[in-house]
């Protein structure tokens, strides 16, 4: 470390964070590597550690020899401050070396708010942020993650981005990468290489031009780019690389646990929910693999915690054996075994009262919307008798605490949708009334409502947001009507979820706006303590750009989305008719029960899914 | 009571005294020992540090209590094995001596001096530690406080070294105790001119109420 590094950590926060050093943290001999990947995550060390792609793609590039994949994480304000007045450049924590050393520069994003924090990073590395700036074949920036599948507000700044499962393009792309280097490419002739990988995106290989009325007129790929990329996914995620050996970081971190992932994509369908449809199909993890990769990663890491994660994990097939064998292994351990995203239905009901998880944060609940009709057009599968059965079971077993989370805002709300809400949580209260085992202790609810976010890739992704006006109104109006004082009510503020999506749906003039919020000293966007509202409107405006046109105006069913070149296996037509099914309040049944077209399963060898 | 002799170097200075001991009861069970667990709904490892260490501050002589269930021994290799940098196990071994007889410490400070050591600070400091009293401006629970450190200083020794002064002390450890910290924050009030550029922080060895070095 040096001295003038170990001279700022004691004024700051946390400097625990910014020292690497941890268990299982990989230290590789750099005379014996020849590609150096700083693999940079937009947000802090305790937001970054828990994120589980991280964790299997440091694995992925290590694993690779002559490879060194290290961990950048972005530094608090405190952090930041000293590093700049100081002259250190942001560096990487296995070797301490600063970004501009590295051949490679990768961010995983998956959160839009993070956008601000790739430029702010890549300048606290000193490299420049636009990819036309940097003109070698070193500091190649790329990008992937949940929130790529728009890449196009980031279009001038990543000079690639690897979309899906990256397990396999990884690895791909940094074998190409090393022969580039080897054999001295240029970076023009490093870009065409790879965009003719499968999954590969190149922005500036497609040109975009507009409208009058500032629509996209026309996407124009360049250098025989793809005009589709699709996203990749693992075929067989029994054979996907899992890592059990993972860092365990010498401080807290956001999840502090072992992870296991028991399968990916969701066969449910909600439809504003986008990772519901960008991780199709379904694919599990067998028990046998799961359990042993469980009692490897508690043994490695000594976590007294583990969880089963998935998008909802109720639906894991084999959950009933699984769930048996684990606690068969954690109970006499003194591990606890935690399942988040159950269903309200009977067998995880019982499973929950099982493992007593409730006791410790209460029943949680998403809802999202306040009567059956809205529920079933949002496609979301959960009844009032299911929620209001659960809740008398725990309320008989003791419990006393629920937590509600809604959206408003959605489409084809009505006043009376929104005052459902308070008709259900009013239900819940005379359940508890009812059925309380002990009322003396009383009972607390949590009601939470957020502002909705049309995101690309769902039936939802044409959709008009409402003014965050109308969100207000609505908002009081729940509040107004909420039956009772005891019952707790937290709503998102506006400010944020307009931006949000603005940005989810944004299109390459939004580059400029990037820019012009980080010159004026945004980021850490996601944090209450940083974000500025007044900073992005300014912006907005500096740059002329209109923030409704992404968000209020909605987009017309034939008009050439900013993300038209990306596909994730699932088909444009079915979206349209998933969003007229939600128009005539109709739901679609889950992949399970009956498979509804929606044309992931194409991404498979075979075109079955295992749903 | 079962103890452990631990050494905190490195970049492991950097992390808080609770962050070690989650890091202790992690790598137990990654040496595959299962500390002895409260009863309760929430069952706690037993693991506890009879002196916490302010973040920053390197020590040789860290001292860890813990239990466990079944009578196994272990070895210090063991759990070095199973240790990130910095962290290492020096002893393990058992002791009868309560926590309250941990009554001194002795401490190094490193006063680094980018324009070089000013002329006679090292006797100036000396003087100012071992005067009548020594006022200094320490946290309590009422908030800022004004409290003489002078009787909690036992002894004290000054070495010129090139750009810097080593600074060995003999402090109070426990009831009250003294963070070797105050005695910068000293030499900052007192002796601006004499005010070092950084300070690193050692922590050498523990001492019960006769001197002797306690495990």
């Amino acid at each position: 470390m040096s001295e003038k590094l170990e001279r700022i950590l004691p004024r700051v926060q946390k400097p625990a964070r910014y020292v690497g050093g941890e268990y299982n943290q990989i230290i590789k001999n750099i005379d014996q590597v020849d590609v150096r990947v700083a693999f940079c995550f937009p947000d802090t060390y305790e937001i970054g550690m828990s994120n589980l792609g991280m964790r299997i793609l440091y694995a992925v590039m290590n694993r690779m020899e002559g490879v060194w994949c290290e961990r950048v994480f972005a530094p608090w304000g405190d952090m930041e401050e000293e590093l700049r007045k100081n002259h250190i450049p942001l560096y990487a924590l296995e070797s301490g070396d600063p970004l501009a050393d590295f051949d490679m520069i990768a961010f995983t994003i998956g959160y839009e708010m993070c956008y601000t924090n790739v430029l702010n990073m890549l300048d606290l590395g000193g490299i420049p942020r636009r990819s036309a700036d940097r003109n070698g074949l070193e500091h190649i920036v790329f990008a992937g993650g949940a929130c790529t599948y728009n890449p196009e507000p980031l279009a001038d700044f990543v000079d690639f981005f690897s979309l899906g499962e990256g397990e396999e393009l990884t690895e791909e792309i940094v074998s190409l990468y090393r022969k580039a280097k080897r054999e001295s490419w240029s970076k023009d002739a490093f870009l065409l290489a790879v965009s003719k990988l499968n999954g590969v995106y190149v922005p500036s290989f497609y040109e975009h031009t507009y409208n009058e009325d500032g629509t996209l007129k026309a996407i124009t790929p360049l250098h025989g780019a793809p005009t589709t990329v699709t996203k990749r996914i693992m075929q067989n995620l029994d054979e996907a690389l899992y890592p059990t050996d993972i860092i365990v970081p010498n401080t807290e971190i956001v999840h502090d646990r072992s992870n296991l992932e028991v399968m990916r994509g969701c066969i449910r369908g909600c439809r504003f929910c986008q990772a519901g449809f960008t991780y199709r199909p379904v694919r599990p993890r067998s028990p046998e693999l799961l359990l042993r990769q469980a009692i490897e990663s508690l043994e490695n890491s000594g976590c007294h915690e583990i969880t089963l994660s998935s998008l909802s994990t109720s639906d894991y097939k084999n959950l009933p054996v699984l769930a048996q064998q684990m606690q068969d292994y954690c109970t006499p351990r003194k591990i606890n075994l935690s399942l988040p995203s159950l269903r309200a239905d009977n067998f995880s009901r019982e499973l929950m009262l099982r493992l007593q998880q409730v006791r410790k944060s209460g029943l949680t609940f998403a809802p999202e919307a306040g009567t059956q009709r809205l529920r079933d057009a949002i496609n979301k599968n959960v009844t009032e008798e299911e929620i209001l059965e659960t809740c008398a079971i725990a309320f008989e077993g003791g419990w006393n605490n629920v937590k509600l989370y809604f959206m408003l805002g959605l489409p084809t709300e009505t006043d009376e949708d929104v005052l459902g809400i308070a008709e259900l949580v009013y239900k819940i209260l005379k359940t508890w009334r009812e059925h309380a085992s002990n009322k003396k202790r009383g009972v607390r609810i949590h009601v939470a409502t957020a502002y909705f976010v049309p995101k690309p890739f769902t039936p939802f992704q044409w959709e008009k947001q409402i003014t965050p006006e109308e969100y207000m109104r609505r908002q009081k109006l729940l509040k107004d009507n909420m039956p009772s004082k005891s019952i707790e009510y937290n709503w998102h503020a506006s400010d944020l979820s307009r931006l949000e999506a603005v940005l989810a749906r944004g299109d390459r003039r939004l580059c400029a706006v990037l820019e012009e919020v980080v010159n004026r000293g945004g980021k850490l966007d996601g944090w209450d303590e940083y974000f500025s509202y007044q900073t992005w409107m300014d912006s907005l405006a500096a740059c002329g750009v209109d923030p409704d046109f992404y968000t209020t105006r909605g987009y017309d069913l034939d008009e050439l989305l900013p993300w038209s070149v990306i596909s994730d296996g699932v088909s444009t037509l079915f979206l349209k008719k998933e969003k007229e099914r939600a128009y005539r309040n109709e739901t679609t049944p889950d992949c399970r029960t009956k498979c509804s077209g929606c044309g992931a399963s194409c991404l498979l060898k075979g075109g079955r899914c295992d749903a | 009571m079962r103890r452990m002799l631990l050494e905190k170097t490195g970049t492991a200075i950097w992390m808080s005294h609770l962050d070690l001991m989650r890091l202790m009861q992690r790598a137990f069970r990654r040496a595959g020992v299962v500390l002895h667990h409260s009863q309760g709904y929430t069952p706690h490892a037993y693991v506890s540090m009879l002196l916490p260490l302010s973040v920053g501050t390197e020590s040789v002589c860290e001292i860890m209590e813990y239990e466990i269930d079944a009578d196994i021994a272990i070895e210090p290799k063991d759990m070095n094995a199973v240790l990130p940098q910095g962290v290492r196990v020096l002893k393990v071994y058992e002791s009868d001596r309560k926590a309250k007889f941990l009554t001194e410490l002795s401490a190094s400070l490193t006063m680094l001096y980018d324009r070089g050591v000013p002329d006679g600070a090292a006797q100036r400091i000396g003087a100012l530690l071992n005067g009548e009293s020594l006022l200094v401006e320490k946290r309590t629970k009422r908030g800022m406080d004004e409290t003489d450190v002078r009787p909690m200083i036992h002894n004290t020794e000054l070495t010129v070294v090139e750009d810097r002064i080593l600074l060995t002390a003999r402090i109070s450890a426990q009831n009250p105790s003294l963070n070797p910290a105050l005695l910068t924050t000293a030499i900052e009030r007192y002796l601006p001119q004499d005010k070092p550029d950084f300070v690193r922080y050692r922590r050498l060895e523990v001492y019960d109420e006769n001197g002797e070095i306690f495990r």
